[in-house]
């Protein structure tokens, strides 16, 4: 059974219709690269996933549960889009990490939070809280950060900032990790760094969505890529599929060589 | 008259002038958050009282506004509100009559509140939405965001505007003299009437400056406290 799977989503701001019915299905611990050019309804499509947009219709199951059933969804209560968005995870494009925190404060501010919520937690404040931040600093290792955990993000480069935001991420232990261009707001020397997260990530068996721009990096990475095109799947297939017989969709090819001459 | 007759007789004046600071700075901090939040509201009607009531008092010289809320109940409704009252509080920095001394805390709480709210509204909406979807991505409720993520950044913008904003306040009570509440000001006017002397009206300038170049130091202090992150 398929971890995620998404039927039919469609959404519209005001008259211009960004997604026009998209479906699509996910195993767990595979990589599914979103490629497409701007406007092609992408990133509305990830920020559904994430409940930051709610679509006007479509379905979405994760586990087999139905999470979400558009436009009976439009009336849910703050409380359980926090619940059912538990299950994604989201990096930015523009990282997003909070200023006024450390790099390990920003890694341990929601997961502390959440712990908060739970019924036993002034019992066993002090472990929870050390285990917390033991996960973090694995995390930061896992990135390569350990050195930069008292840092606050002004005083990290890009491509830094990325990988921590990629920890906060992980720090929840989501079951899906969405990428909504990570690596579109970095110089191209910085790029690197935050790819080769990503590759260990996927190494070991993360179960990832990833909106890119990187061609050569989405071929290398996917399990599975989705082409979007003016709000729909336009085509999908692996890579080898997608990049090799580039004669089926043209709106593909156009787009492939046009990201090739880059 | 000494010399340290008159400081004293102006450190009297300038007890109420702070006393006036003190009040509107404690109050209409405060009460500017729910006005800045009412004029951030989704709903129209909410927004759009509060829009005219900061308008109308931005848009009021504060002097007017004093009058207004001193004689106003008295006039029209044959009900003064702030005729001869006595307290404990203001008999215990020598004001026997309360009512005017009210009247100017009312006003000018009210009138610095919608200030202070659109320096609020100005420093929430220059955070980008990034820092609010970060947190709801990341499990947070809306109150924890704003409390945990939010306040400490807007914060960190009001400061520059706010202190600007408190500073003109100090001065501003000068304008309590209008109903004749005794601050330094006033206090000076009546030492040039009754005894000859102008010079004290100059003098009172020293006290402001004082106050004022504590304030700047204060506020130098905070920003600097805040710079250790950027925003």
């Amino acid at each position: 059974m398929p971890i995620l799977e998404v039927k039919g989503f469609k959404k519209s701001f005001g008259k211009t219709e960004v997604l026009k019915g998209v479906d699509f299905t996910l195993e767990k611990g595979k990589v599914l690269v979103i490629i497409g050019s701007s406007g092609s309804g992408k990133t509305t499509l990830l920020r559904c996933l994430t409940f930051l947009e709610t679509p006007d219709e479509g379905a979405m199951f994760v586990g087999g549960e139905e999470l979400l059933r558009a436009p009976m969804t439009k009336g849910m209560k703050d409380e359980e889009i926090r619940e059912k968005r538990s299950h994604f995870g989201l990096v930015f494009q523009n990282f997003n990490l909070f200023p006024q925190y450390t790099v390990l404060e920003n890694l341990c501010l929601a997961p502390k939070l959440k712990a908060k919520e739970q019924p036993d937690y002034k019992k066993d404040k002090v472990r929870i809280d050390a285990e917390i931040e033991a996960r973090a600093k694995e995390l930061l290792m896992q990135v390569g950060l350990s050195d930069k955990a008292d840092s606050y993000p002004c005083q990290l480069s890009g491509g830094q900032q990325q990988r921590v935001a990629i920890a906060r991420a992980l720090a929840l232990s989501p079951d899906i990790l969405c990428f909504d261009e990570p690596t579109s707001a970095l110089d191209p020397e910085l790029t690197g760094e935050v790819l080769r997260v990503l590759r260990e990530l996927a190494e070991k068996n993360t179960t990832m969505i990833i909106v890119t721009h990187e061609m050569a990096f989405a071929r290398e990475i996917a399990d599975h890529i989705i082409f979007m095109d003016e709000g729909v799947v336009a085509a999908q297939g692996s890579p080898a599929e997608l990049f090799g017989e580039q004669t089926q969709n043209e709106h593909l090819n156009r787009f492939i060589r046009a990201m090739e001459q880059k | 008259m000494q010399f340290w007759d008159v400081v004293l007789q102006l450190l009297d004046g300038f007890k109420l002038s702070v006393l006036i600071f003190a009040v509107t700075l404690l109050c209409g901090a405060p009460l500017g958050l729910p006005i800045a939040f009412c004029s951030m509201s989704r709903n129209k009607v909410v927004k759009g009282i509060s829009k005219v009531i900061v308008w109308v008092v931005r848009g009021i010289p504060l002097m007017l506004q004093i009058f207004i809320i001193y004689y106003v109940p008295g006039l029209v409704f044959d009900f003064p509100l702030f005729g001869e009252l006595d307290t404990w509080f203001f008999l215990e920095f020598g004001i026997q009559d309360a009512g005017r001394m009210i009247a100017v805390l009312i006003a000018f709480t009210i009138n610095y509140a919608c200030y202070f709210s659109e320096i609020y509204r100005g420093g929430i909406e220059s955070i980008s939405k990034g820092q609010y979807e970060a947190g709801e991505v990341l499990g947070m409720t809306k109150r924890q965001i704003f409390f945990k993520v939010i306040l400490l950044q807007v914060i960190k913008r009001i400061v520059p505007p706010m202190s600007n904003e408190i500073i003109t306040l100090i001065k501003d009570t000068a304008l309590a003299n209008c109903i004749l509440v005794a601050e330094i000001i006033k206090k000076a006017n009546d030492l040039a009437a009754t005894q000859q002397l102008v010079w004290p009206l100059f003098f009172a300038g020293v006290f402001y400056l004082l106050f004022v170049g504590i304030l700047t130091l204060l506020f130098g202090y905070i920003e600097k406290k805040l710079s250790y992150f950027k925003s």
